[in-house]
Parts: C-alpha cells; structure tokens; sequence
C-alpha cells in the first residue's frame, strides 16, 4: 500500500474551503514520506485537475447525489480497497464527523480526527491532535494494517499552498443498490434569517462559561455598553438559553473577524476559535492562565472576571469622556 | 421503547491538568471527574422520550471503579439501571477498542435506540457512536438538535455547518450522537438520588465481553500546546489591570 489519498468534499458543485487546507496537508505529507498524493470527490473533478497530484478519482453514482454516511462509506471503502493508499485524509467537517469513523472502522481502524499538524519519523506519520477542549496536544501514533485514516482541523494548513500541476482524472462508479442506505435525509434549512448581524459589528464583547450564572450577564452588557460593542457568547451560553442562540460565535454560530474581540471567561474551545480568530486583535480575560484563548489572544488579564470586567467599565469611561 | 445512553467520565471541566511522570497522559490523582457534558444532553433526552414513550433507560459507561460516581448520578436523575464495564487501563484501549466493549455489552440489551454525546470532553475523537453504530451493523444520526418517534422509525435533526440543518429519518433500531443544548438538563430529586440506591448496576470486564486491547492509534506524549501568538499578560490588580489594558488599546492597538 502506498500514496495518500485525499478526500475532497462538494456540495452541488462548490467545494467545501476546507478541501484545500487538506489537499495541502496532503501535498506536504507525501512530500515528506516520499509518496504521490491523490485526490478523491464525489462531484466533478472541476478546479482539481490544475492541481499537483497523481490522479484524480471522481467517484459516480446516482445514489450519492445526496449525502448519506450508508452510501458515501459503501462508495469510499470500493475505491479505497482499489487504489489501497496507505495514508486517507479528510477535511474535519460536519459531513466527515458522520461518516469517516464508520469507514475506518471498515478497516479496522481509527480515525485520527481534527488533526492540527504532523511530524514524520522513520518514514511514518505522527499527527498532532489537541485533548481536553485544546488545553493539550497529543502526538498519535498510528499502528496496525494500512491505510490510516486522519481528518485535518480547519485552518490548521493554507489552503493558498497547494501545489499547482496536472492531474489525470479517472472516473470511478462504485456498485451501490439502494437498500443499503437506511437513513432519508431532506433538504436542509435555516432556522430563521438572523435578527442580529455579528458578522458587522467593529468590536464584539463575548462571554462564556467563567460568567457562571445568567443574573451575571448584566456585568457584560455593561462592558460592551460602554465600548459600544454588540454582545456575543460561546456556545454554553447559549445552549443554556443566558443569551439568544443568534448571538454565538463559533463553528455553529457566527464567523466574525472585528476590530476588536474581547473574550470574557471564555475557555477557547476549538469550536469557539474557528469563529474568531480572525479577529484584528483579539483580548482574553480568563482566571486559567493555560487557558487556549490565551493562545490567539493578543492582551491577556489572568484574572477574576468579576473584579477585571467592572474595573474595566471604568476605566472605558474614563478613556471616553 | 429500551434506550441505551452510552455515558463517559471526563476530568471536571476546572481541573488544572498536569502531565504524568510517563509523558503520555494526566495526572489522574488529584482533580475531580463529571459525566462528559455532551452525555448530560443525551442521557437527558432518554429520559425525556421515556417519559414521553414509556420503556427504559439503561446507562451504559465503560471507566474505571471512579465512574461509578457518574453512573449513580444518572440513575439518581432517572436511568433505569445500569451496566459499569469496569475496566482500570481504559488508555489501553483506543476508541475503536472501547466502542468494541461498548457494542458487545449493548449487543446483548436489543435496545430500539442507542445514545451518546457527540464527543467527549478530554479525547475528544467524537467518533464513538459512528463507530458503535457500524459494529452493531446500525444506521446512526450524528450532533443530533431533536429526535422525534415516528411510524417508520424516528426523525432527527441534523446540526450542519453555519446554522443550517436537516432532517433525517431512518428506521429502528438506531444510534444517534446528541448535540449539547438539544434540551434542558434536570436535576437530580433527593428522591432520586435514594431511589438510585437501589436500582441495578450490572458490573462486566473486558476479558468477560471477550474484548483484548489491540489499540491503532496510541497517545505517544502529551504537552502544552505552543502559543501562535505573543500574549501580551497585563499583570496588577484588577483596576491596575483594567487601566493598563485600555491605554494599551487605546495608543498601541488603537482600537477604542
């Protein structure tokens, strides 16, 4: 078994951005394991083809024209066991998380998911994953029979460094029937247009978990009151209904990129960074030095969020009058 | 209807982790351990459609004798029974080994729906229901936001990217991973926490369920992550604090 083989994801024809960020993954990893990269789509092979790769797998089947894990796991695990790759990488996305550990499983093996990087020793991968919600990393080592599976963290390769080639595209048609698909998905759905656009505000004031109670939420109005900031949370804020699900920010709510993010008793899960680490610049008010929001944060304050957040309503104040 | 909720210890969510002498893992002795948030949700919601749909609720956790703690709790909030795979070196076993335990240990109940949080709290590999799911030769649903009984099966909705989702349906039996926030998580009644006394804890190993570890994907060494960025720490009081921080906003970054 040789070469990596990477799974691209498109939805009716637009390519899902996080494909790039793992075909670059993909492109370095074989670059330093000495193999060739592939690329595998259920779709067209569209922009792939300009791409440095060995060949191109469009796989086709009227029974994925609508996702379904039962039918993308029947259609990958034919290809794979026709191309045998020794190495599989995924984007980390929604689609991925459904479906990728059930194939592995086909293989008897572990997705190693989220990954945010890799080091190479004796000819083989190690990838890096973070534990605890980002407070650790983890270096995986990968055994038992080939291929290995590992689906890659949005952000954590630049897309802007694929490798630009030609390719050779193939087209393959897995058998399929249509009992072995159990589950009917329908179309999807918002659940309503947003009342609150985060995505424009200058300067965003978001809390999290470190708030402790919904009768502390006050404190932070406050603070974003006086910076004139819109209000935002994390997700527990919100799943625990102290704020409106249409004010988080994260990979299932909002992506913003302000002026200025000012995290407030926000741990920084991944799930959270994904959605502001865009931010210009970005300040963390935390009790847990370790915390990973100190990770992105450009001005820590190690410290009680109950006396930092109305010192710093003050001191606002003062600054603007 | 019989429903399994696979249920995991986690560290408590405050604990400070500190790297164990071996360099692969935590130091397990001195922090506290909860039920995985994600599991909360999802035990939630068992009982939920229990009191709704009749039947039972089992909980089913594989850790170690420390997990019990976890298991009374879920009987304390209204788990029918339980079943404990104790087994000590659960690091032995990678994620596909414990969703092997899991599957053997489930395989026996016949439950009509299996489930479980979407990911845990400290591996995080969010994979063990999809696995459990394919070694039970089940369809599944994952980050599941509703599940709802209908005549062919059941209807859930499916959390996809950037506020979309989407409904399924699929037939039963079925395993499903349950999104945090999908409901409201009750509390234990002091009548619940006695009554928990007395229900069922069925106690199974690994050599019972005839499952050896084989792990693929073994942890080699654990470490503070690096920064990407250079965090500027403003130290002081909390006003001292707070006045350096808006100066620096104001004439270094020159955001207010």
């Amino acid at each position: 078994m040789s070469g990596v083989l990477v799974v691209m994801e498109q939805r009716a024809g637009v390519w899902h951005r996080m494909s790039w960020e793992t075909l670059a993954a993909a492109q370095q990893l074989a670059a330093q394991t000495g193999q060739t990269v592939s690329a595998a789509v259920v779709g067209q092979a569209g922009e792939l083809v300009g791409k440095k790769l060995d060949r191109i797998y469009t796989v086709q089947h009227q029974l994925l024209a609508t996702y379904t894990a039962d039918g993308f796991t029947a259609a990958l695990e034919q290809l794979i066991r026709k191309v045998t790759p020794s190495i599989m990488l995924f984007p980390h996305t929604y689609q991925v998380r459904d479906f990728a550990p059930k194939l592995a499983t086909r293989f008897d093996q572990v997705l190693v998911s989220d990954a945010i990087g890799f080091h190479v020793e004796s000819g083989a991968p190690i990838f890096v994953r973070q534990l605890f919600q980002g407070k650790l990393n983890a270096d995986v080592k990968l055994g038992g029979g080939e291929p290995h599976f590992a689906s890659i963290q949005t952000g954590a390769f630049r897309a802007d460094q694929v490798a630009d080639g030609t390719a050779q595209v193939e087209q393959f048609a897995p058998e399929l029937t249509a009992n072995i698909i159990r589950a009917k998905p329908q179309e999807p759905f918002r659940e309503s247009a947003r009342a609150v656009d985060l995505t424009s505000a200058d300067i965003i004031v978001s809390v999290g978990r470190g708030i402790k109670d919904k009768d502390n939420i006050p404190i932070v109005e406050e603070l974003a009151k006086a910076l004139g900031a819109e209000l935002a949370a994390s997700r527990p804020i919100c799943d625990n209904g102290w704020l409106p699900m249409e004010r988080q920010v994260g990979s299932s709510g909002q992506t913003v990129s302000p002026k200025m993010y000012l995290a407030v008793g926000i741990s920084g899960a991944i799930q959270h960074l994904v959605g502001m680490k865009g931010a210009k610049t970005i300040v963390a008010i935390n009790k847990d030095a370790n915390a990973p929001i100190f990770e992105v944060a450009d001005y820590g304050i190690v410290g009680d969020l109950f006396e930092v957040v109305p010192a710093l309503v003050e001191e606002v104040k003062k600054a603007k009058s | 209807m019989k429903i399994l909720v696979s249920i995991k210890q986690v560290p408590s969510r405050d604990s400070q982790l500190r790297i164990d002498a071996s360099g692969r893992w935590i130091q397990e002795n001195d922090i506290g351990f909860e039920i995985n948030e994600p599991d909360a949700y999802a035990l939630e919601e068992a009982l939920r459609l229990k009191e709704k749909h009749g039947g039972e609720v089992v909980a089913l956790c594989a850790g170690p004798a420390r997990a019990s703690q976890t298991i009374r709790e879920a009987l304390a909030k209204g788990a029918d029974r339980a079943i404990h795979i104790e087994e000590e070196n659960l690091p032995a076993f990678d994620t596909l080994g414990v969703a092997k335990l899991l599957a053997k240990a489930a395989d026996s109940e016949k439950p009509d729906l299996i489930l479980t949080g979407l990911q845990s709290d400290d591996l995080g590999y969010g994979q063990t229901g999809v696995v459990l799911a394919e070694l039970l030769g089940l369809p599944h649903g994952t980050i599941i936001m509703a599940v709802e009984i209908i005549d062919s099966g059941i209807r859930v909705k499916r959390e996809l990217e950037d506020g979309w989702f989407q409904n399924v349906e699929m037939p039963l039996p079925a395993v499903l991973t349950i999104q945090s926030g999908i409901n409201k998580l009750r509390y234990a009644t002091l009548m619940g926490i006695k009554k928990a006394k007395t229900k069922e804890v069925k106690r199974l190993t690994a050599a019972e369920l005839g499952v050896t570890p084989s792990p693929t994907a073994s942890i080699e060494r654990v470490y503070l992550p690096q920064r990407t960025k250079q965090t500027q720490l403003i130290e002081g009081s909390a006003k001292e604090a707070a006045a350096k921080l808006v100066e620096k906003l104001r004439f270094e970054a020159r955001v207010i």
